[in-house]
């Protein structure tokens, strides 16, 4: 038993309904009990899909399980052939459904279903989570509809991994179109998102895979090598130097592929821009999905100046590729799903920014941090109306925006160190360019609000506060750092004096600590 | 006021349906349940698809100090059962040390708890015993077989019935959640009439927990309080049958039905009602501009339903084309059955798809339905309320009628003030 707040990834069957709701003329019929309906408004609501996922739910009650739920299966899988025809259909259970053992899979191999192909799906409610469940499924229905078969004429891949209610997902497909086509390669099939059972089918004519999303597509992809002889791309085009990787990467599978143009890319002048010079070494926490995150790592370190001061994922499925990331930066990688943990680590660490997820967003609200999000788990505002891609070229622009965005700008920061003491622009007004009500200073208020924790109990002071003591002047000092580099103040001064054994803080340990970090 | 129809709902054939049920489980009432009891938590012993539910529901993830949350069954809680009720003695009493605020603590059952039989009411009286007298553990379902959506609220009130004080003198209580400022205000109207000995279950902190007895009538304002009602009955409590107090009609008719029962003269009911009463009527009259003759279709939700088709037939003038509701508890929407007109189909379950059909064929003007319906059929081209709002809203008695009015105008007002359409 595992007490849990907030989860970042749902239960796999709702995993399988991304690869479902993604594609088109696939149906997936779910053994469930009725409240787990709740899912088909993560599709219609969160992400405004038009129509309901492409799911029946057996919705049994408890005067069900004394008779037949497995009647009851065969009812709603008869139903959902004759009102829906789809080209196919995958089976399986919900958590509860799992427990009492109908077996909709092999139920549902031995009926007649006008022929149409039936893919059952094994997904452990209870050891594994969605986007393992995404993976399973794509994989499943790959390995039952996909052939070997005559490739194209023309150099063509397939674009894998992407499906329902994924982050940025309908953009960067759309992006990473637009850069293969032109490279002059054109996408065969793009799959889970958009395709059908027939496109699935013909997936062997192209003559490589993209994979975009590992997290999603990589059972598939490797799969698809094995069996049908396509190599697959190992890097994720996000960021500059990714995609110009990505673009070797394909130049090197198809020789025939041209290089692309560049012409729109503005991530290298703005940030080689001078007013881009108060970005460097800003400390940066990242936490989000494995692939997300390692490609975020990159850019914040290469492309943007910052400093990576703590890394990490919540899917266990990539502890060994994200521990190997964190080395080249010199950390140990956090895996957890447990956003409380995650929380501690933020606070440990005190960033200047947080590059999250919507959970990562909230803790930067609580600990007063700023926060952009990076990675899943979705949120209404993760599917802007504008075009907002984060791969391929104009995805490194949409990242420089959205990575700025929340940090308090250039001169603005100067000001707020010069004047640290006059009461409307002080540090806890947030950036003027945010909205939002600006606070008049309180008195001698310190910093942070008072932080109303869950349960995650009293905060341990980990940060060497019981082995050294600030004295009340350089206390009051720290105070007149503002609050985006207090925490990284704090914590050098803190360690600077505990390697020289020096007990007190005073005003001028501060500020020997600040000439010894100096940059 | 219109007098009640020649012919009401009440005898109306209902179309009973069995199908697929596109509604949330009792688990979601957690979501309102947890702000209303300040010093309670909710521990829902369930699955991953529990927590990401109860993260999900609301649409929205509220994060600031939680009260609730899952303990995740894992495949070692499935294999050996005594196991399972070791494990959550220690996660409640790690629970507990960390939040010594907490004064009520619920167990909730769900559907996988409840399919590997669970004995959560076992555990609630184990860790009673251990937690008190600081701490009451109860315990209820709001597993998805057992209950949808607001059943779990009545599940829950249900539950703390047996442990309620025993009253001995004349007494009312008020049965169901509203928001605090609806809740002061009924209470307001009571006391003006002279009612001051009123409690109300859930009471807001653990201590004030309201007693019950033969001497206590009981009166309700939610409509889907069946289970709580046959506890209080269990207990001695008389029920007052009344309508829901919903609009101006409701809300003067289940006052009335109160009042009478507690020996408050007509004269002295009309002078507490007469401004506020002034005041509704003028408030639904604005809002009702926009929803006069329209056509209404609820898909089953909330078990409101009943209460607000006859609000909206009898005092913003619509016409209502088909009821659903989850479930029709007869002895409490009753009286909102008699006053609806006859006219709309009556449907009690669901089989969605074949309801989708009707709604479709019968085109309205307006369709009451759940988050997972409501985009596609405004991508069909009707408009359509989120039922789930009318939970999450203030919109009992005299002062919220115009706002539950508002709240069905405003997505047809919508559509009338947006031109979107390209240029002829």
């Amino acid at each position: 038993m595992k007490l849990s707040v907030w989860t970042y990834e749902g239960p796999p069957h709702v995993g399988a309904m991304r690869v479902a709701t993604g594609m088109r003329g696939l149906h997936y019929v779910l053994h469930a009990p009725q409240g787990d309906t709740y899912a088909d408004l993560l599709f219609t609501m969160i992400e405004r899909r038009d129509r309901r996922p492409p799911v029946t739910y057996t919705t049994f009650q408890a005067r069900d399980l004394g008779s037949d739920t497995a009647d009851l299966f065969r009812t709603a899988c008869e139903d959902a052939v004759a009102r829906f025809r789809p080209e196919a259909i995958i089976v399986g259970a919900s958590c509860t459904a799992e427990l009492i053992q109908d077996d909709p899979g092999g139920m549902a191999e031995t009926m007649d279903l006008g022929g149409i192909p039936v893919i059952p799906l094994e997904l452990p409610s209870y050891q594994r989570k969605e986007n393992f469940g995404a993976d399973e499924t794509f994989y499943q229905v790959v390995k039952r509809l996909a052939q070997p078969m005559e490739r194209t004429a023309r150099p063509t891949v397939n674009i894998l991994g992407p499906t329902g209610l994924g982050f940025r997902h309908r953009d960067d497909v759309a992006e990473i179109t637009g850069l293969l086509a032109d490279m002059g390669i054109e996408v065969n099939v793009c799959a889970p998102m958009g395709a059908t059972p027939a496109d699935i089918a013909r997936l062997g004519a192209a003559h490589a895979n993209v994979l975009l999303y590992p997290e999603t597509g990589e059972t598939a992809a490797r799969w698809c090598e094995k069996t049908l002889g396509q190599p697959f791309t190992k890097t994720v085009p996000m960021g500059v130097g990714a995609t110009r990787d990505f673009i070797a990467e394909i130049r090197a599978m198809l020789p025939d592929a041209l290089a692309p143009s560049e012409a729109g890319l503005r991530l290298p002048w703005y940030s080689a821009s001078v007013d881009s010079t108060y970005l460097t070494g800003k400390r940066v926490f990242l936490f989000g999905d494995a692939t997300h995150v390692m490609a975020a790592a990159r850019i914040a370190r290469d492309e943007m100046g910052f400093e990576v001061c703590g890394m990490g994922c919540y899917n266990r499925e990539f502890a060994r590729p994200m521990r190997a990331a964190a080395k080249e930066y010199g950390l140990s990688a956090l895996i957890t799903d447990d956003y409380l943990e995650v929380e501690r680590a933020i606070e440990d660490a005190a960033p200047e920014m947080i590059l999250g997820t919507q959970m990562e967003r909230h803790i930067g609200k609580r600990l007063g941090i700023p926060c952009a999000v990076i990675s899943a788990p979705v949120h209404v505002q993760d599917f802007p109306a504008r075009y907002s891609p984060v791969m391929g070229f104009e995805g490194a622009n949409v990242i420089f925006d959205t990575w700025v965005h929340p940090l308090v700008m250039g001169l603005e920061e100067h000001l707020l160190h010069m004047f640290r003491e006059d009461f409307e622009f002080h540090d806890a007004a947030g950036p003027s360019h945010h909205g939002g009500k600006a606070v008049a200073r309180a008195e001698d208020a310190g910093g942070q609000p008072p932080d109303p924790r869950s349960i995650s109990g009293p905060v341990m002071e980990e940060t060497g506060a019981d082995v050294v003591t600030w004295l009340a002047e350089a206390e009051r000092e720290l105070k007149k750092i503002p609050f985006f580099v207090r925490g990284k103040a704090r914590r050098n001064t803190e360690t600077f004096a505990a390697e020289r054994g020096v007990r007190e803080i005073s005003v001028d340990t501060l500020y020997e600590a600040k000439a010894h970090y100096a940059r | 006021m219109p007098k009640p129809p020649a012919t009401g709902c009440g005898a109306a054939p209902v179309l009973k349906e069995r199908g697929q049920r596109e509604v949330f489980c009792g688990l979601t009432g957690i979501i309102w349940l947890h702000r209303k009891m300040q010093d309670a938590f909710f521990l829902v012993v369930g699955s991953r698809t529990c927590a990401h539910l109860l993260q999900s529901a609301a649409g929205v993830m509220i994060f600031a100090e939680p009260r609730f949350a899952t303990a995740i069954l894992e495949e070692t809680d499935l294999a050996g059962l005594a196991d399972a009720q070791d494990e959550l003695d220690n996660q409640v009493a790690q629970l507990l040390a960390r939040r010594p605020d907490i004064r009520q603590l619920f167990l909730v059952g769900s559907c996988p708890s409840e399919v590997i039989k669970l004995d959560l009411g076992r555990a609630a009286e184990r860790l009673s015993a251990v937690h008190a007298p600081h701490v009451r553990v109860l315990n209820y379902s709001g597993s998805g077989i057992e209950t949808t959506f607001t059943e779990g609220e009545d599940a829950c009130l249900a539950a703390m019935v047996p442990a309620l004080p025993e009253a001995n003198a004349k007494s009312l209580l008020i049965a169901g959640a509203l928001p605090d400022v609806v809740e002061d205000q009924m209470l307001g109207l009571l006391r003006a009439m002279g009612i001051e000995d009123v409690a109300c279950l859930p009471a807001r902190r653990a201590e004030d927990l309201p007693a019950v007895g033969p001497e206590t009538v009981v009166a309700l304002v939610q409509p889907f309080l069946g289970e709580t009602l046959a506890a209080l009955t269990r207990r001695g409590a008389r029920h007052v049958e009344a309508p829901l107090p919903f609009g101006d009609e409701g809300t003067t008719a289940w006052l009335w039905a109160v009042a009478r029962e507690m020996g408050v003269d007509a004269d002295t009911f009309a002078r507490v009602t007469e401004a506020p009463r002034a005041r509704a009527r003028r408030a639904i009259a604005a809002a009702s501009e926009t929803l006069n003759g329209k056509s209404v279709f609820f898909f089953p939700d909330s078990q409101l339903e009943i209460p607000l088709a006859r609000f909206l037939t009898r005092e913003c003038g619509m016409d209502a084309v088909e009821v659903g509701a989850p479930f029709i508890h007869r002895a409490i929407v009753g009286p909102d059955l008699d006053l609806l007109p006859e006219g709309p189909t009556i449907s009690e379950g669901q089989d969605v798809d074949k309801q989708l059909d009707r709604a479709r064929a019968a085109r309205p003007d307006l369709t009451v339905c759940g988050l997972g319906l409501a985009n596609p059929l405004e991508a069909e081209g009707l408009t359509t309320k989120w039922a789930i709002e009318l939970v999450f809203t203030p919109v009992h008695f005299y002062e919220q009628a115009g706002d539950l009015a508002g709240l069905f105008a405003r997505p047809l007002r919508r559509k009338e003030k947006l031109r979107l359409e390209a240029a002829e």
